[in-house]
């Protein structure tokens, strides 16, 4: 422990926590799978590690990086393709705050999940992924200017979590998520004004699989929504004979 | 993107270990400064790479980023890599991203060569 905290990033980081916690649900948020989980960084992950960028040139407009961030923080659930669900915070996209997910999956399930906001300054912003999440990791959403034009990119360093989930990936999962991403950076785009089409780059960082981290499916926010909404009709019949229901 | 303000120097301060100096800000615009000086620090023969934090002015989530990628370099080199001279701040960074579960953190250089023995 050698210097002082920098002040330039202090503020930008999340304080440090043992487990998420959702302080206030949003409204239809059905908030599972995120209270009392661990957040996962790559290295906590199962399946090959991969670092995969998507970034469009904003053409056509005179934009600052800073302002492009913002635009992104205030919307960012409205970038996201139908069919998925961000429920931003309360307090926004900030450090240490903790969103609810409910994401469309083949054969009609809603896998709902969460993200920890890790870091956000001005120019960039990170979410990191808890436990059951379909990957391991962060995504990094950043703005930046080169040669006079400013780009909005998305980078994502990831493992899928678990077996299933590396099952998963490796039969339309990646592809699911570029599409994701794509039409999120479109979507900004567009709200921008701005013209550019969006440029994907995957890098397989590390093809080797961590199997001692197999049994992270015991987590599997899937599997757990699944079973949730399979009990859906249970817990309709017992509302009317719940305490203070 | 490519305005990198880091200073990296690479040493070898006894045969087989390899310490990295980082000076300056960590961010995305470091990936080939850093990637050159890990090439620069893990010859064949070296079985652990230090890190030293103790210049550390700056570190975003890109960087935290980035030290992940190299600790993949350094676990397929069948190395160990190791860090010290975090501040406090920083070390508090390494919990939170669960950096810390994979780069053993040491208060000082001695201790981390020890470590590395």
């Amino acid at each position: 422990m050698t210097t002082e905290p920098d002040k330039r990033d202090a503020a930008a980081w999340a304080q440090p926590i043992d487990r998420l916690q959702v302080t206030a649900a949003a409204p239809g948020a059905r908030n599972i799978n995120v209270s009392g989980r661990r957040q996962t960084s790559p290295i906590q992950g199962f399946g090959r590690m991969w670092q995969k960028t998507y970034r469009t040139p904003l053409r056509g407009i005179d934009v600052a990086p800073a302002h492009v961030i913002d635009v992104w923080k205030r919307h960012f659930p409205e970038f996201w393709p139908k069919g998925n669900s961000f429920f931003a915070p309360l307090a926004g996209i900030a450090p240490g705050e903790v969103a609810a997910l409910d994401l469309s999956m083949p054969g009609g399930l809603k896998l709902s999940t969460g993200v920890l906001v890790l870091y956000a300054d001005d120019e960039s912003f990170t979410l990191m992924t808890p436990q059951g999440h379909m990957f391991a990791g962060w995504i990094t959403f950043s703005a930046f200017s080169e040669g006079g034009l400013t780009s909005a990119q998305a980078q994502v360093l990831m493992r899928a979590s678990d077996p299933m989930y590396e099952l998963g990936m490796t039969f339309g999962g990646h592809g699911k998520e570029d599409k994701h991403w794509q039409h999120t950076l479109r979507s900004l785009a567009e709200h921008l004004g701005a013209t550019g089409e969006v440029e994907t780059t995957t890098v397989c960082v590390d093809r080797g699989r961590q199997w001692s981290r197999a049994t992270n499916i015991w987590h599997n926010a899937g599997i757990r929504s699944g079973i949730y909404m399979s009990g859906a009709p249970i817990r309709l019949f017992a509302r009317p004979f719940r305490r203070g229901g | 993107m490519t305005d990198a303000t880091i200073r990296l120097s690479v040493r070898t301060p006894r045969p087989g270990c390899s310490v990295i100096e980082l000076v300056g800000e960590v961010t995305g615009a470091s990936e080939s400064a850093l990637s050159d000086a890990f090439d620069r620090a893990s010859a064949p023969e070296v079985r652990a790479v230090v890190l030293d934090f103790g210049g550390l002015e700056y570190m975003n989530s890109s960087g935290i980023g980035l030290l992940v990628t190299l600790l993949v370099r350094a676990n397929r080199n069948r190395q160990r890599m190791l860090a010290y001279g975090l501040s406090e701040h920083y070390r508090q960074i390494f919990e939170l991203t669960r950096l810390d579960e994979a780069i053993a953190i040491h208060e000082n250089e001695d201790a981390a060569l020890a470590a590395a023995a």
